[in-house]
């Protein structure tokens, strides 16, 4: 007779049945009366009859009447559920989950529950996977809300990504950020114009002794600050070179004068720039100093532009909004109904991470509890016969374990499908209603004056979605 | 088994001695070590984020605090208890979430064992069938009793003047419904494994069920009746939807409500929800670690909800 709960075991040791199997009194006993056990019945009979089997009757007659609840309705609620494009969004959001989550979770706890028992420390690991199963849904989405912060300063993973994007591509001093409409060429002021890829470049051309003078404006003051610039410099000619300022064209006294270098205007330093002959290649780069001056030296008979870097604006990398509304599928040339069925939203990504978070430890534990109950003899037999140990895992564990990870596979199929509090907590408000699922809108609409038939129907739609899972259970319980 | 096995022809590979090389040892500990810090970090970020003050947490990420330990503060926990009792504060959502989540639990682990009693010793025909039923609930949505539940509460309400709907009591009928099934389904697997001569033996004695429940069944029920009491504690604890939905318009919120509304405030007060977080996982942390062994079991026999 199998008991469903087993005698001793915790996260160190988990070993014994735990796939319960109905098992009948073995007769004898009983009630001497029908009286005793019917009033050791009642309170759970009650209970479950008024909060449970009532409410889940009249909810299938409610889903038939209108908002009011007043007028018959039919199917209404129902056709509303499948033309609705919000409840669309929601219903594919429930199809990722229950396509993504379970699978992943269970793959992950036989990963796990396998690997752990080839190390010594494997109660630590457990303990520490196993936790955050205790942690409520609100608080583990907050928590990874603050990990897919959006401002690499605080966030995490884009902090992370930060990290390696500017070690490939460094950004420039002056970066400009495209997101707000600002471009390289609206830096131009005097003398200079847009040039090819990015750049600017100095709108006269100048040969060996010219000078040039390059006026940038909409670049910060404390950029400047933080680059050291001091006040502008006006160039001096010299012979062989190519000498000039690039300053910022803007002179707090005189807010409409361009072209003319003021006291109170600042050189721009550090800037990387290029001289480029007639034929667009440069010969020579230098940078800029602390007052905007620079020098070409060495410089050779012929006309040559000076252009300053597209390196120097370039914006280093800002953040993803990984809990914002972007799809990773292109679908904005769809229409709303094809967008709304198509669309793969990157919350959802972020969200089932943070999902798989808390419920690995579960699948882990369930699964290595199956495993220590395998029948050892049969896996020695097979690495007797020489099967390696990804061999036996795969032709010999696995299968023997196939009860067990169908089990979690269902447990957790029934989880996401009743998906709510990490959605409510995870996404951003942007992305609220895209990320949303069945139980989100039962709760919106439960909560809406105008819901509660729409509700009660979604609240069925809910129910036929577990009901296969229920079979499930039911089936494995009878034996 | 063996036997069979062992008579197994034998291939040309089993003659090839097995790999067991040293190295994948180690890189087997270094993998499982980087997925444990993994599974560690974001822990560790939330308790360093309600530690940091709020403008440091605009500045920088809280792994800065490895380089510079002095900027951490309680300054964010006194904020948070110096609001005290005050409906919608902490301390209030707290003392909230401890008064739905105590009687539920109690009420669950009493009620279950009764019915338990009664579905595994009793005499009366249907047994079979009333515990399939069950099951069945096992994996009902609870959304499917919301509405209803609502409407009746307000029925109650305004024909008895008791307040249901919007109340602590509302909230708790409604979980301890909805935590039955499970405590039901488990303790009657518990006590199936009860030898019914013990019993019997009690019977003979004159012993009454009422004597027999409390003296016989429920001693030997305890580590089952522990590991529902935890698993349900830890569920109630956790529950959002249930406490939104029956304590939505009332004054007195939950933790896990209280932390919703700040996510919903659209200001930059991770640092009251930060904190918040941390009171909130501190008391299921507790009491996972006071009694871990109770909880996986009670995990284990569940794995169904």
């Amino acid at each position: 007779m199998a008991v469903a709960v087993p005698t001793t075991e915790s996260l160190a040791t988990s070993s014994t049945e735990i796939l319960p199997t109905a098992s009948t009194p073995a007769g004898g006993g009983g009630f001497r009366s029908h009286l005793g056990s019917l009033l050791f019945l009642l309170p759970g009979a009650v209970w479950l009859a008024i909060i449970v089997v009532y409410p889940f009757i009249a909810t299938v007659v409610r889903s038939l009447f209108d908002a009011s609840g007043q007028n018959f309705v039919g199917l209404t609620n129902y056709k509303a559920i499948f033309s609705t494009t919000d409840i669309i969004v929601s219903l594919k959001n429930n199809v990722v989950w229950v396509v993504l989550f379970p699978f992943l979770v269970t793959f992950f706890g036989l990963v796990f529950a396998v690997l752990t028992e080839r190390i010594r420390w494997s109660t630590a690991f457990k303990t520490i996977v196993f936790m955050p199963l205790v942690f409520s849904a609100t608080a583990a989405g907050l928590t990874w809300a603050s990990i897919f912060f959006i401002d690499p300063h605080t966030g995490m993973v884009n902090a992370a990504v930060q990290g390696v994007s500017n070690a490939v591509s460094p950004p420039g001093l002056y970066p400009i950020d495209p997101t707000t409409g600002q471009t390289v060429a609206g830096l131009a002021a005097t003398g200079v114009q847009s040039g090819p890829g990015g750049t600017l470049e100095s709108k006269t051309t100048v040969g060996a002794g010219g000078t040039l003078e390059l006026g940038l404006i909409a670049i910060s003051p404390s950029e400047l600050q933080q680059n050291g610039a001091v006040v502008a410099v006006a160039p001096t000619a010299t012979s062989g070179a190519v000498t000039g300022l690039v300053w910022r064209d803007f002179s707090p006294t005189h807010p409409t004068q361009r072209g003319q270098v003021f006291p109170d205007e600042d050189g721009i330093p550090g800037l990387h720039l290029s001289l480029v002959g007639s034929s667009g290649s440069a010969t020579a780069t230098t940078t800029t100093a602390t007052n905007g001056t620079f020098k070409f030296d060495g410089v050779g008979s012929g006309n040559y532009r000076v252009q300053i870097d597209a390196s120097n604006f370039h914006a280093g990398f800002s953040g993803i909004f990984f809990l914002g509304t972007q799809s990773l599928t292109p679908t904005s040339s769809l229409s709303p109904t094809e967008q709304a069925i198509l669309s793969l939203p990157i919350v959802d990504i972020a969200m089932i991470i943070a999902y798989l978070w808390i419920w690995a430890g579960f699948a882990m534990v369930v699964i290595g509890a199956g495993l220590a109950a395998l029948n050892r003899e049969v896996l020695e037999a097979a690495q007797i016969d020489g099967a390696s140990e990804w061999q036996t895992l795969r032709r010999v564990t696995v299968p023997m374990l196939m009860p067990v990870l169908v089990v979690v596979f269902v447990t957790m199929l029934i989880n996401v499908l009743k998906i709510f509090d990490i959605i409510l907590n995870m996404a951003a408000p942007s992305s609220q209603a895209g990320a949303a699922t069945i139980a989100v809108d039962i709760y919106n609409e439960f909560s809406s004056p105008t819901g509660q038939g729409l509700a009660a129907a979604l609240a069925v739609v809910l129910f036929v979605l577990v009901v296969p899972a229920m079979l499930f259970n039911l089936k494995r319980i009878r034996g | 088994m063996s036997v069979q096995a062992a008579s197994l022809p034998v291939g040309a590979q089993a003659k090839k001695p097995r790999l067991r090389l040293r190295p994948t040892r180690l890189v087997l500990n270094i993998v499982l070590a980087a997925i444990a810090i993994f599974w560690l970090v974001p822990s560790i970020g939330i308790a360093i984020i309600s530690l940091r003050p709020n403008s440091a947490f605009e500045q920088s990420g809280w792994w800065t605090v490895l380089t510079a330990p002095a900027q951490l503060t309680f300054s964010n926990y006194q904020g948070l208890f110096s609001a005290g009792f005050k409906p919608g504060q902490v301390l209030d959502s707290l003392t909230t979430s401890i008064a739905i989540t105590v009687p539920v639990t109690i009420l669950v682990t009493v009620i279950s064992s009764l019915t338990a009693y009664s579905l595994v010793f009793g005499r009366w025909k249907g047994r079979t069938l009333v515990f399939l039923l069950i099951v069945a609930m096992l994996v009902l949505p609870l959304q499917m009793a919301l509405i209803p539940v609502a409407s009746l509460y307000k029925v109650v309400d305004t024909s008895t003047g008791l307040h249901l709907f919007g109340s602590l009591i509302g909230a708790i009928i409604f979980h301890v419904a909805f935590g039955l099934p499970f405590g039901i389904f488990l303790m009657r697997n518990f006590y199936s494994g009860i030898p019914h001569d013990l019993l019997e033996a009690g019977r003979i004695d004159g012993a009454g069920e009422w004597t027999l429940f409390r003296k016989v069944v429920m001693p030997i029920g305890i580590p089952a009746l522990a590991s529902l009491a935890i698993f349900q504690f830890i569920w109630v604890w956790n529950d959002l939807l249930v406490a939104l939905i029956f304590l939505g318009n009332s004054s007195h919120i939950t933790l896990t409500m209280f932390l919703y509304g700040q996510t919903r405030a659209l200001a930059n007060n991770y640092y009251i929800i930060s904190s918040g977080a941390m009171i909130s996982i501190i008391v299921p942390l507790i009491v996972f670690f006071a009694f871990q062994r109770y909880f996986v079991r009670g995990v284990l026999a569940g794995a169904v909800k």
